[in-house]
């Protein structure tokens, strides 16, 4: 099994007319891989109409919608991740309880707040509640406000996470641009945040830094938007000389257990 | 013959690599099946006098000359850098370097297209650098930008006979660098693969097909990435055994010759 913990697609409002044609490239070349589950999310409408870190109730709808299409087009495959927007919380609560109830398996929190903000309390209440992680954005490292979008970085994210210790989180992307050497810093001793090592960043040293900081249990493998470096991230994993029992952990187990239970049977 | 176009050793001055040496390229161009690879020194890029990176580059090279090939960096706002660039010719290098955003010069400057007229009367391509990290995770000294589009185009329009090897460019420079030049502008530069994307976008997969096959060849960026990224996109490429063979080392010699 091989599971990625960080995949997107896109919908026929996604502003792109190619918008199947990646679909079936991320499928195509899932395959080749060996990917067994697509834990994905669509974005809003990508831009298109809201921006893709604000996007607004309609597009959270939308792109839940799309997500949930994309599932019941490859059962056993893809899997959906409910995207919400925290600054509408009666809305995105509202999102997470019924998308959960109908088979999505987790929360995606992009960058339309940060992730220390209080106003995210009710949010993650409503993901413990329904039983799902949240696969919370991160910039590595925020050392200035980024354009177009709120990032939070791993001490916020800690943050969060301690005041919610039930609830599992996932830092998004560990390999997806800036410090990850900071991110690894700040997460050493929070045991209930994940760490994706999606993104196309392909730094040598920083799988072997992850296992030292954060350990095999808490790392999951994903690929986001860049399948080909989520590949070769596999694949240096597999030739590292780790024991078959961590290898398989990365690729599957430790998303099996932070997932609901038998998500991916 | 593949070949890793590059590649560096030695320590760099924003991240700790654990072993940076020659001994370790080898084992990690073994462990992802490349035979032979054209390295840098990657103190130099930052070295305000390169020559001495450069002596140490060849000496710690001594030994492995049979799989790794050195190649030397050259400042061309030095007095005396023709001399270095000489002595690159006569050390066997099939190449040189040159970063003029760590060195402080314009890239499309009077010193960069003197180097690049100089290289190509001596028959030396010269390798470019767009980036060595990703913009978003550099150290806060790391001031240096990436080479922009216009200044290749420049460059390449600089010498009837120059050969540029562009390492580390995505998607769209290579697309405003290739479709602004002439077809023989374009034909005398090529573009290693190491930072373009795979899929789902497809961005590689889109420039073999609208630039063309034999613009690209194999590049790693060791010891700074994994090797293991060049080579899953090709492998995920689903490539004819011709092409594969070609962005692997074919269309290098070809390029050379």
């Amino acid at each position: 099994m091989l599971i990625d913990v960080h995949a997107h697609f896109y919908t026929e409002k996604s502003g792109r007319g190619d918008w199947r044609e990646v679909n079936a490239r991320r499928l195509e070349a899932g395959a080749r891989i060996g990917i067994t589950a697509h834990v994905a999310s669509v974005l809003g409408t990508w831009g298109a109409r809201s921006p893709v870190y604000f996007p607004s109730p309609d597009d959270v709808i939308h792109a839940n919608d799309g997500m949930a299409a994309c599932c019941a087009e490859h059962p056993g495959l893809v899997f959906g991740y409910c995207l919400v927007n925290p600054n509408y919380t009666e809305h995105a609560i509202r999102e997470i309880e019924t998308r959960c109830a109908a088979g999505f398996v987790g929360v995606k929190l992009a960058a339309s707040r940060r992730a220390d903000d209080g106003l995210l309390d009710p949010i993650v209440d409503a993901a413990r509640r329904v039983g799902v992680p949240i696969l919370q954005h991160v910039f590595q490292h925020r050392r200035r406000d980024w354009p177009s979008q709120e990032a939070s970085d791993a001490t916020e994210l800690a943050a969060l996470a301690g005041r919610h210790p039930g609830t599992k989180f996932i830092l998004a992307h560990l390999g997806g641009g800036g410090d990850w050497q900071h991110s690894l810093r700040a997460l050493g001793d929070v045991p209930n945040v994940w760490v994706d090592l999606s993104g196309s960043g392909i730094d040598t040293g920083m799988l072997e830094a992850s296992i030292e900081s954060v350990g095999v249990a808490r790392l999951l493998w994903g690929a986001d938007v860049t399948l080909d470096t989520g590949f070769a991230k596999l694949r240096f994993l597999e030739r590292l000389g780790l024991p078959d029992a961590e290898v398989s952990a990365i690729r599957h187990g430790n998303a099996e257990a932070v997932f609901p239970r038998g998500a991916f049977r | 013959m593949i070949v890793d176009v590059s590649a560096f050793i030695g320590p760099y001055p924003y991240r700790h690599l654990a072993d940076p040496s020659p001994e370790r390229l080898i084992q990690d161009l073994d462990r992802v099946g490349i035979d032979r690879a054209w390295v840098g020194h990657l103190p130099s890029v930052i070295y305000r006098d390169p020559r001495p990176g450069t002596a140490e580059l060849l000496r710690l090279l001594d030994r492995h000359r049979d799989r790794l090939d050195p190649i030397p960096t050259i400042h061309p706002s030095l007095p005396g850098w023709e001399e270095d660039l000489r002595q690159a010719g006569l050390v066997g290098a099939p190449a040189v370097r040159a970063y003029p955003s760590h060195q402080g010069l314009d890239p499309a400057g009077a010193e960069m297209r003197a180097l690049i007229a100089a290289a190509a009367d001596a028959r030396l391509p010269v390798v470019v650098t767009v980036k060595l990290e990703d913009l978003r995770q550099r150290h806060p000294l790391d001031l240096a930008p990436d080479l922009p589009g216009a200044a290749l185009r420049r460059l390449a329009r600089e010498h009837p006979e120059s050969r540029m090897l562009v390492t580390h460019a995505d998607r769209s420079l290579v697309e405003e660098v290739h479709f602004g030049l002439t077809p023989a502008e374009a034909a005398r530069v090529l573009w290693d693969i190491s930072w373009i994307w795979g899929p789902p976008e497809g961005h590689l997969g889109l420039l073999l097909e609208t630039v063309g096959v034999a613009r690209f060849t194999l590049g790693t960026g060791l010891p700074l990435r994994l090797p293991e990224g060049a080579m899953a996109k090709l492998d995920l490429l689903g490539l004819a055994a011709a092409d594969r063979a070609a962005l692997t080392g074919g269309n290098l010699q070809r390029w050379r010759e």
